[in-house]
């Protein structure tokens, strides 16, 4: 069965003037129906850019969809007209944003943004739709659903207001759901609670989502696969239980490497030294080479762009003989 | 050097009140980390305006050395403000857009030796930038010159000039992204080491607070519900709120790195 979503060679481009930046540089990749894909990646690699721009979410300009396809279901979104695309977003395609409070419309009630996806894509109305709507509310668990749903956002938590909009993403029973970073204006404990939430009826609705995420360690607690965004292009890409057993790219092992939970008090932590490159003036051969120290920046390529290889079944990595050089130390 | 014996503050909205802090004693040893874990809304925030003498308690005593500050006459208190520094969050927000890091430097560098000028001036900010790991050629550069990392960098040293007794650190590195952060936290522990810092570090990361404090205190609804040192609040947790929030992060697996 081909992949529900299959991205090739994605291009995005913004018209800047600091001259072209390419924001997304050649990004393959999949999800499969009913799977959990994670994109992890640092500001600025691209990863948001990436999933906004299946929904036509990009702004157009600056932005531009420089090339590449994004095939979804036989069709290809990337060249979908707005209206077109009408038809997929919010039905077969849906997606919950980072911050709840900025994504729910303030002087709406909960039920009339609730129930808008069905009468725009099912055509249900009255107390049929408002009955969905509050099974809706009862799934992500919202206690006394039937009375909360005629409240305003504001008056909800924000933990509260972001499973309103995992309802409100879920309500159409959509194939996909895009979630960018969902839980990361939460505190720890709602997040768990939120995430736990997200899961559950991920498994039971068997709706695929694309989890984009900076947090290497939730990528692990919620993701089938990992996709490892760095200046605009894939690094590295495994399931995550395969990429557990073994990152292979310098920046994948130098994100496990720096994370404070494994080192020893006292002791310093290693770190990525510097900072990534302006996606203005991208280096002409491997992107990590400045910041690589895990591997062999001396043999990272200088004159060309990595390509992506399958290493291992479902393994893949940028084919940078410098950042897949084992560690020095 | 720092110690808060019975802190509360109430605040009040019309005929409701909600007690922001509750009760809460804490010691920092001199160069000390004390980690500070908590929800947003369990007091911490408050807790630091009070230590920072921008919020007069309700009750409660803060002393600082010999120093009773709660004690003191208000005017006096001013005196002892140049003795907390803070580092906040958000480091494109905390900077002056309009100044360079060496008129930044100056300045804080001024409020503790106001008759500092010209080649020394010039050389103790060079000086502070190095501390910090920025090349001091780079002190005629404005803040938007500078990527998230360094402009925390220049914050940290901007809380470090005036000399101050106890640095209070609120998220420091939560806005940065994740390969930048372990520098920033590499870069506290040295100078923990290398100056004697004494240090209140606000998160609520609790893999963070671990790494870099000496002592982990836990804060929940305006209460201290549990403090102890670094690796026992981690490994044998007392408190059922404690164990929750240690429950909720998610995990790492250990990953063998070639």
């Amino acid at each position: 069965m081909p992949p529900l979503l299959d991205i090739q060679d994605l291009r995005i481009h913004f018209h800047t003037r600091d001259g072209v930046v390419r924001a997304v540089d050649g990004v393959s990749l999949q999800v499969e129906a009913g799977e959990v894909a994670g994109i992890v990646g640092e500001s600025g690699s691209g990863k948001s850019v990436t999933a906004a721009s299946l929904l036509g979410l990009v702004p157009m300009p600056p932005g531009r969809i420089a090339g590449g396809r994004a095939w979804f279901d036989g069709t290809d979104l990337l060249r979908l007209t707005g209206r077109e695309l009408n038809g997929y977003r919010g039905k077969r395609i849906s997606m919950i944003f980072q911050d709840p409070m900025t994504s729910l419309n303030p002087y709406l009630r909960i039920s009339t943004q609730l129930i808008e996806p069905l009468e725009i894509h099912e055509g249900l109305r009255g107390k049929r739709a408002l009955h969905r709507a509050i099974d809706a509310l009862e799934s992500v668990g919202i206690a006394d659903a039937a009375k909360r749903i005629h409240a305003y956002p504001h008056e909800f938590s924000g933990g509260m207001r972001q499973r309103v909009m995992i309802a409100m993403a879920l309500i159409t029973k959509p194939d996909l759901v895009i979630a960018d970073e969902p839980t990361t204006a939460l505190d720890v404990t709602v997040q768990k609670q939120v995430l736990e939430v997200m899961r559950r009826l991920q498994r039971e609705t068997g709706t695929a989502v694309l989890f984009i995420t900076h947090d290497l360690a939730l990528v692990h607690e919620m993701c089938d696969s990992v996709t490892v965004m760095y200046a605009g292009r894939v690094v590295e890409s495994a399931s995550a239980a395969m990429l557990a057993t073994g990152p292979r790219h310098a920046y994948t092992r130098g994100l496990y490497r720096s994370n404070p939970a494994g080192a020893g008090k006292g002791c310093a932590l290693y770190s990525i030294p510097g900072s990534p490159p302006d996606p203005a003036r991208l280096p002409g051969g491997c992107a990590f080479r400045e910041r690589n120290t895990l591997g062999d920046a001396d043999q990272c390529l200088a004159d060309h762009r990595p390509e992506l290889v399958e290493i291992a079944p479902g393994h893949h990595v940028q084919d940078c003989p410098g950042c897949l050089a084992p560690s020095q130390d | 050097m720092l110690e808060l014996r019975n802190i509360v503050k109430t605040f009040r909205q019309g005929r409701e009140s909600l007690r922001a802090v509750d009760d809460v004693s804490l010691t920092i040893g001199a160069g000390r980390i004390l980690g500070l874990v908590g929800e947003s809304g369990c007091g911490k925030s408050t807790l630091s305006r009070i230590i920072m003498q921008l919020l007069p308690p309700d009750a409660g005593r803060v002393r600082l050395g010999e120093v009773e500050l709660t004690a003191l006459p208000r005017r006096d208190v001013r005196r002892h403000c140049l003795d907390f520094q803070m580092v906040f969050q958000d480091p494109y927000a905390s900077l002056n857009p309009r100044f360079t890091v060496f008129s930044t430097l100056a300045e804080a560098l001024r409020r503790r030796h106001p008759q500092l000028k010209g080649s020394e001036l010039h050389d103790r900010v060079a000086a502070w930038l190095e501390t910090v790991g920025l090349p001091p050629r780079h002190m005629r550069r404005y803040p938007h010159e500078f990527s998230g990392g360094q402009r925390q960098r220049i914050a940290i040293a901007r809380a470090l000039a005036p000399e101050p007794r106890v640095v209070i650190a609120d998220e420091p590195v939560s806005a940065l992204d994740v390969s930048i952060q372990s520098q920033i936290l590499n870069l506290l522990g040295r100078l923990q080491a290398e100056l004697g810092l004494t240090m209140l570090f606000i998160s609520h990361d609790l893999a963070v607070v671990r790494h870099v404090s000496d002592t982990i205190a836990v804060m929940h609804r305006g209460r201290i519900v549990e403090q102890g040192g670094a690796e026992q609040v981690f490994t044998d947790p007392r408190d059922p709120y404690t164990r929750q929030l240690l429950d909720a992060v998610p995990v790492l697996p250990r990953v063998p790195i070639r």
